[in-house]
C-alpha cells in the first residue's frame, strides 16, 4: 500500500506491506534508529513517538495508519543544534543512564507537559506509566520533567515542538546539579 | 595553558554520553546495517525437555528470500560447546552446552534451529515452516526433588542433578571455630529458609548482534557487557584465531549482568556469517529475550543463627540449593559462591559454615544478576537479623549494632577468610536514622498497634556490606575461575595536547566516558573536555576484562591513574630536558611542569608536542609520552551502608505502600556524585522490585508463564516512590582513589529492607515471614495465617515458588 507521511518535517511516500508497523518503517525505510524497540507487547514505551502532536507507542500503529501524518521523532526535536527544553531537562538532572529507555521517555514526557504545563510528582509517575527504564529508577526522570516544565512557556506543547532558551549539551560546562 | 580550577574528581559533572543518546543518535547494535546483511530468526524450543526425533526444513527452505536453514545437527561439527569459565570443584558435573540444540532439549526457550534470510520479516516468516517432532522427556524443575533419590535427570549421562557441592567452614579455612559447636553453646538458635526467587535481568535493550566476516578480520558487534572476554570465547568455541576476530560492544543499553554471557545466539550468527561470506544480523525479540536470555538468583536458602541471650551472635549456618536451570553459562556455578564470603555480613561471629549444592533443572539457565550472590547473602542474613532481634525482644538495629565491626577495628579479618579494609557503619547508621526520623517512626508504630489501625507502619533495616571490585587475579585462581581479575588503561599525549585514553572495561549506561575524564583531567592537569575516553572495541582498546562486578572504576579507574603517573614521569624527563634543570627539581602540579623555586616552567601539552616532534629530547628517551597500566588488586573493596525503609501494610487488603526510604551509602571517594546518585537510584529500584513485584514462574510443563513485561513486572515510574540518599565517605585502602564502587549497592541492600519493613508492619499478627515477591495476596494471607499460610501454594502467582519451607519450624530452643 502506498503512504505518505512528514517525519521530522520531511515528506515522503512509500509502499509498505500493509502489517508493516510504523516503528519498523521508521527505523527499516527511513533510517530512523534513533526510535527503537523494546519489547513485543506495548509494554515498554521506548518506541514511542508523536503523531499529528500526540504520544503514540510505533509498536503499536501501523505504517498505513499513519498516512497522511505528521510525525515528530526523538531526531526531530532539536532545532538548529538547540536541544528541546526537555531533552536538556534530562542532561541536566541526569535522567537517563544507558539511554535506550530515554527517546521514547522523552518523547513522552513532552506529551504530558502538553496536557499539564505544571505537574506534581504523582502526575508525571502516571503520566510516565507506560515507559520502562530499568537504570535510573525514575527519580530523576521525575526531576527531569518538572525541571523542563519550570522552563517551558506556558502552552508549548507537542503541536508547536517548539524550542526555548537553552545552552548546547557538548562539552557539558554547566556542571553542577543539585544534590540530595 | 591553566588547569582546571576546581579538581574534577568531586564534582557533578554532566555526561559527555548524553549528547548522543537524548538526540537519538546512537549506535545500538540494531541500528547497524551493512551493505547485502542477512538476518537470522530463531526457532525455541516449546518443550522443557524433549528429545527431538525429526526435524523437516524442507519446506522453510523453500520460502522467499531464505537462504539458509540451520539446525544443530548442521552445526554439530563447528559449533563447539558454550563456555563455562568457572569450574567451581574438581568433581563439578558439567553438560555440552550446544549453541544449538542437536537431539535433545533442556529448557524451553533453547534455540533448536535458525533461519537467515534477506529480512528479518522473512526469516520470521520461515520459522513456521519449520516441523519438528519431539519425544517427551520427564520435566525437573523443583530443586528439593531434583536432588532426592531417583529422581528423573535433566542429564541423564551425568548421572546425577546436583553439579557440585562448594564448601567453606570457618574451622578447616582457620578463619574461626567449629560452626556446630558455637551453636551447640548458643541460648537461642534462630532457623529459616528463604525463597530467592527466579528473576529475569530485563535490560531494555534487547540483545542483538551483527558478525560481518568481509574483512580480514571477523568484525562482531554485540550488545555485551564483555568485548574482550567475548573476543576470547569465541576464539576458544570455534577455533578461529583471535587475532581474526575483532569485537565491538557500540551502545549498550543496560546489563546487570544478563549481557555477562557468551551467548548461543552470538556463536551461531557468528557460525553463519562466516559461512555464508556475509553480514549477518541477530536482534531478539523481548518474549525471546525472556525465555532464553540467563536469569538470576533461583536459591533456597536454610539459615541457622546462633547467639547468647545478650545478642552476641556465635554462629552461622547456610545451606543453600542454588538452581543452575539446564546448563552452566559462563559463570553460573560461582554466582552463589560469591555469595559465600558476605553471609557473616558486617558481623562478628566465632564461626561460620557454608554449603552450596547446585542444582540442574529443566529452565532457562542461570548467571550474574546485579549482585550476583551477594544480594542472596545480604537478604538472608538481613531477614536473619530482624528474626533473631525479635527472638530476643532486641530493637534489630541495637541487636546490629552489638554486632558489627566498629571503625576503630578495622582492617578487620572476617570469619569468611576476608580482611575488610575500611568502614565505618556507626556513621552511616548514625546518618540515616536521623534522616528517616528512627525514633519518630517507632513511636507513630507503637501509637498505631495501639490503636489497632488498619493500616500498620513497618521498619526495615538492611546494614548492607559487599565484596566488589572483582577481582584480585590470585583469589580468582584460588576459587578455580578462568580468568584473571586485572584491569588496563592506556593514555595516548597527542600533539595538539588532546588526550585520548583507552580502557577495558566495558561501559553500558554507568558513565565511564564523563568519569574517566574526570580523573585523567585532574591526575595530568589537561581540561575535561579535552579528554576523549575510548572502549568496547577490541581493535583500539586491546586489553581488558570488561564491566561487571562493581570493578570498573576501583579496578579500571586504578590502572588509569597508574597509566597517568607513566605520563607524567615520561613528561618529567623530557621537562628537565627542556628547562635545563634535573629531573629531581622538577615540580607537577595542575597540568604544568616548574623548575623548583623558580619562574620557569612548561605545561603536559608543549611537552606532548616536544615528544611528538622529537626533534630534542634527551639521550636515550623515546618519542612517546603515551604510557599503559594494568592493574591488579591486592584485595575486594567493601562499600557498605544503611537503608531503612518504612512501609505501610493495609491490613485487610495486604497492599504495602513504601511510605519513606533512606539510604546511606559508603562507597569510598566519590568521583561524580551526580552519577553514584544515579546508580543508588537505579540499584534501588530493581532491588525493591525483587521484593516487591518480580518473579520469573514456570508452569508445571516447564514454560515459563512470565515470558512478556505485561506479566514479569518490572516496576514503573508510578509503583515507586522517592528515595533520600546520602553519603558518608570512608576511602578504600586497597586503591589510590580510595574508591569502592556502587554498580550493585543499591540493589544488595534494599530488598531485605523492604521485606523487613512488611514483616515488621504485622509481626504482631503472628507474620514471621513473607515470600518475594510480597503481593497483597501474599501479605494478605500472611495477615490471615501467620507465616505458613504466606509461604502456602500461591504458585500461580508471580514468584510463586516453593515457599518458606519450614518457618514454622524457627524459633528458640
Ligand atoms: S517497543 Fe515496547 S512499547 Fe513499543
Ligand atoms: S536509562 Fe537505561 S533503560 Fe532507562
Amino acid at each position: 500500500m502506498r503512504i505518505t507521511v512528514t517525519v521530522d518535517g520531511t515528506a515522503y511516500t512509500d509502499e509498505v506491506e500493509p502489517r508493516t508497523l510504523l516503528v519498523h518503517y521508521l527505523r527499516e525505510r527511513l533510517g530512523k534508529v534513533g526510535t527503537v524497540v523494546g519489547c513485543d507487547t506495548s509494554n515498554c514505551g521506548a518506541c514511542t513517538v508523536h503523531l499529528d502532536g500526540h504520544s503514540v507507542k510505533s509498536c503499536s500503529v501501523l505504517a498505513v495508519q499513519a498516512d497522511g501524518c505528521e510525525i515528530t521523532t526523538i531526531e526531530g526535536l532539536s532545532r538548529d543544534g538547540q536541544l528541546h527544553p526537555v531533552q536538556q531537562a534530562f542532561h541536566d538532572n541526569h535522567a537517563l543512564q544507558c539511554g535506550f529507555c530515554t527517546p521514547g521517555m522523552i518523547m513522552q514526557a513532552i506529551d504530558l507537559l502538553a496536557d499539564d504545563a505544571d505537574p506534581d510528582e504523582e502526575t508525571v509517575r502516571n503520566g510516565l506509566e507506560g515507559n520502562l527504564c530499568r537504570c535510573t529508577g525514575y527519580q530523576n526522570i521525575v526531576r527531569a520533567v518538572r525541571d523542563a516544565a519550570s522552563r517551558m512557556e506556558p502552552g508549548s506543547g507537542p503541536e508547536a515542538e517548539q524550542v526555548a532558551e537553552q545552552t548546547s549539551v557538548a562539552g557539558g560546562s554547566r556542571a553542577e546539579v543539585r544534590q540530595s | 595553558m591553566t588547569a582546571t580550577v576546581e579538581p574534577e574528581v568531586g564534582r557533578a559533572r554532566l555526561r559527555k554520553e548524553d549528547a548522543r543518546l537524548i538526540t537519538g543518535r546512537t549506535r545500538w547494535t540494531d541500528n547497524i546495517s551493512l551493505p547485502g546483511m542477512l538476518h537470522v530468526a530463531v526457532l525455541r524450543s516449546p518443550m522443557a525437555h524433549a528429545r527431538i526425533s525429526n526435524i523437516d526444513v524442507s519446506a522453510a527452505k523453500e520460502a522467499s528470500g531464505v537462504l539458509a536453514v540451520v539446525t544443530g545437527a548442521d552445526l554439530a561439527d563447528e559449533q563447539g560447546s558454550l563456555p563455562c569459565a568457572w569450574p567451581i570443584t574438581e568433581d563439578m558435573k558439567a553438560p555440552p552446552a550446544p549453541a544449538l540444540a542437536v537431539d535433545t532439549v533442556n529448557f524451553a526457550g533453547e534455540a533448536v534451529a535458525v533461519v537467515v534470510a534477506r529480512s528479518a520479516a522473512e526469516a520470521h516468516d520461515a520459522l513456521e515452516a519449520i516441523d519438528i517432532d519431539y519425544e517427551d522427556l520427564p520435566v525437573v524443575l523443583d530443586m528439593n526433588e531434583a536432588i532426592a533419590d531417583g529422581a528423573d535427570l535433566v542429564h541423564p549421562d551425568l548421572g546425577s542433578n546436583a553439579s557440585a557441592t562448594w564448601i567453606f567452614d570457618s574451622a578447616e579455612a582457620g578463619s574461626g571455630g567449629d560452626v556446630e559447636q558455637a551453636i551447640a553453646a548458643s541460648d537461642v538458635v534462630v532457623e529459616r529458609t528463604f525463597r530467592q526467587q527466579r528473576l529475569i535481568p530485563a535490560f531494555m535493550e534487547p540483545r542483538s548482534v551483527v558478525v560481518d566476516p568481509t574483512g580480514e578480520q571477523i568484525t562482531m558487534w554485540s550488545a555485551t557487557q564483555i568485548p574482550h572476554i567475548l573476543r576470547w570465547m569465541t576464539s576458544a568455541v570455534t577455533g578461529v584465531p583471535e587475532t581474526k576476530i575483532r569485537v565491538i560492544a557500540p551502545d549498550v543499553g543496560g546489563g546487570f549482568g544478563g549481557k555477562l554471557q557468551i551467548t548461543p545466539e552470538e556463536i551461531v550468527t557468528f557460525l553463519l556469517a562466516r559461512r555464508l561470506g556475509r553480514p549477518v544480523k541477530w536482534t531478539e525479540s523481548r518474549s525471546e529475550s525472556m525465555v532464553s536470555a540467563h536469569h538470576g538468583r533461583d536459591q533456597i536458602q536454610k539459615l541457622t543463627l546462633a547467639a547468647t541471650q545478650d545478642g552476641t551472635i556465635k554462629g552461622l549456618k547456610v545451606e543453600l540449593l542454588a538452581d543452575m536451570g539446564a546448563y552452566l553459562r559462563l559463570v553460573t556455578p560461582g554466582v552463589p559462591i560469591l555469595g559465600a564470603f558476605m553471609y557473616n555480613a558486617i558481623y562478628k561471629m566465632d564461626a561460620y559454615k557454608f554449603v552450596c549444592t547446585n542444582v540442574f533443572t529443566n529452565k532457562t539457565p542461570t548467571d550474574a544478576y546485579r549482585g550476583a550472590g551477594r544480594p542472596e547473602a545480604t537478604y538472608a542474613i538481613e531477614r536473619m537479623m530482624d528474626e533473631l532481634a525479635a527472638e530476643l525482644s532486641m530493637d534489630p538495629m541495637e541487636l546490629r549494632r552489638k554486632n558489627w565491626i566498629k571503625h576503630e577495628e578495622f582492617p578487620f579479618n572476617t570469619v569468611a577468610g576476608l580482611t575488610y579494609d575500611s568502614g565505618n557503619y556507626e556513621a552511616a547508621t548514625a546518618k540515616a536514622m536521623e534522616d528517616f526520623g528512627y525514633d519518630a517512626l517507632r513511636a507513630e508504630q507503637a501509637e498505631r498497634r495501639e490503636r489497632g489501625d488498619a493500616v500498620q507502619l513497618g521498619i526495615g533495616i538492611s546494614t548492607y556490606t559487599e565484596m566488589c571490585g572483582l577481582a584480585p587475579s590470585r583469589v580468582l585462581g584460588a576459587l578455580s575461575y578462568g580468568a584473571g581479575g586485572w584491569e588496563h588503561a592506556a593514555i595516548r599525549m597527542l600533539p595538539t595536547g588532546k588526550v585520548e585514553v583507552i580502557t577495558g572495561t566495558s561501559p553500558h549506561g554507568q558513565g565511564h566516558e564523563t568519569v574517566w575524564s574526570q580523573i585523567v583531567a585532574d591526575k595530568l592537569g589537561v581540561p575535561f573536555d579535552d579528554v576523549e575516553v575510548l572502549h568496547g572495541d577490541t581493535q583500539s582498546s586491546h586489553k581488558g576484562m570488561d564491566s561487571y562486578g562493581s570493578r570498573s572504576l576501583a579496578v579500571g579507574g586504578t590502572a588509569l591513574v597508574l597509566a597517568a603517573d607513566k605520563v607524567i614521569d615520561k613528561a618529567r624527563t623530557i621537562a628537565a630536558h627542556m628547562m635545563e634543570c634535573s629531573v629531581d627539581d622538577i615540580e607537577f602540579s595542575g597540568g604544568s611542569m616548574k623548575v623548583r623555586g623558580t619562574d620557569t616552567s612548561t605545561d603536559i601539552q608543549s611537552i606532548a608536542l616536544q615528544a611528538h616532534v622529537a626533534h630534542d629530547l634527551p639521550d636515550g628517551v623515546e618519542p612517546s609520552l603515551d604510557s599503559e597500566a594494568t592493574f591488579d588488586p591486592e584485595n575486594f573493596s567493601f562499600p557498605h551502608g544503611t537503608h531503612l525503609c518504612a512501609t505501610e501494610v493495609d491490613t485487610e487488603t495486604g497492599q504495602v505502600r513504601i511510605r519513606s526510604y533512606v539510604c546511606v551509602d559508603d562507597v569510598g571517594k566519590v568521583v561524580n556524585p551526580m552519577i553514584v546518585e544515579g546508580q543508588v537510584h537505579g540499584g534501588l529500584v530493581q532491588g525493591i522490585a525483587q521484593a516487591l513485584f518480580e518473579g520469573a514462574v514456570h508452569d508445571e510443563s516447564g514454560t515459563l508463564t512470565t515470558g512478556t513485561l505485561a506479566d514479569y513486572l518490572v516496576p514503573s515510574a508510578a509503583d515507586m516512590p522517592s528515595f533520600t540518599t546520602g553519603h558518608t565517605e570512608t576511602l578504600a585502602t586497597s586503591n589510590p582513589l580510595g574508591v569502592k564502587g556502587v554498580g550493585e549497592a543499591g540493589t544488595i541492600a534494599s530488598t531485605p529492607a523492604v521485606v523487613n519493613a512488611i514483616v515488621d508492619a504485622v509481626r504482631h499478627r503472628g507474620v514471621n515471614d513473607v515470600e518475594m515477591p510480597c503481593t497483597p495476596m501474599r501479605v494478605w494471607q500472611a495477615i490471615q495465617g501467620g507465616s505458613q499460610a504466606a509461604a502456602g501454594p500461591g504458585g500461580t502467582e508471580s514468584g510463586g515458588g516453593l515457599g518458606s519451607l519450614d518457618a514454622s519450624q524457627g524459633g528458640a530452643r
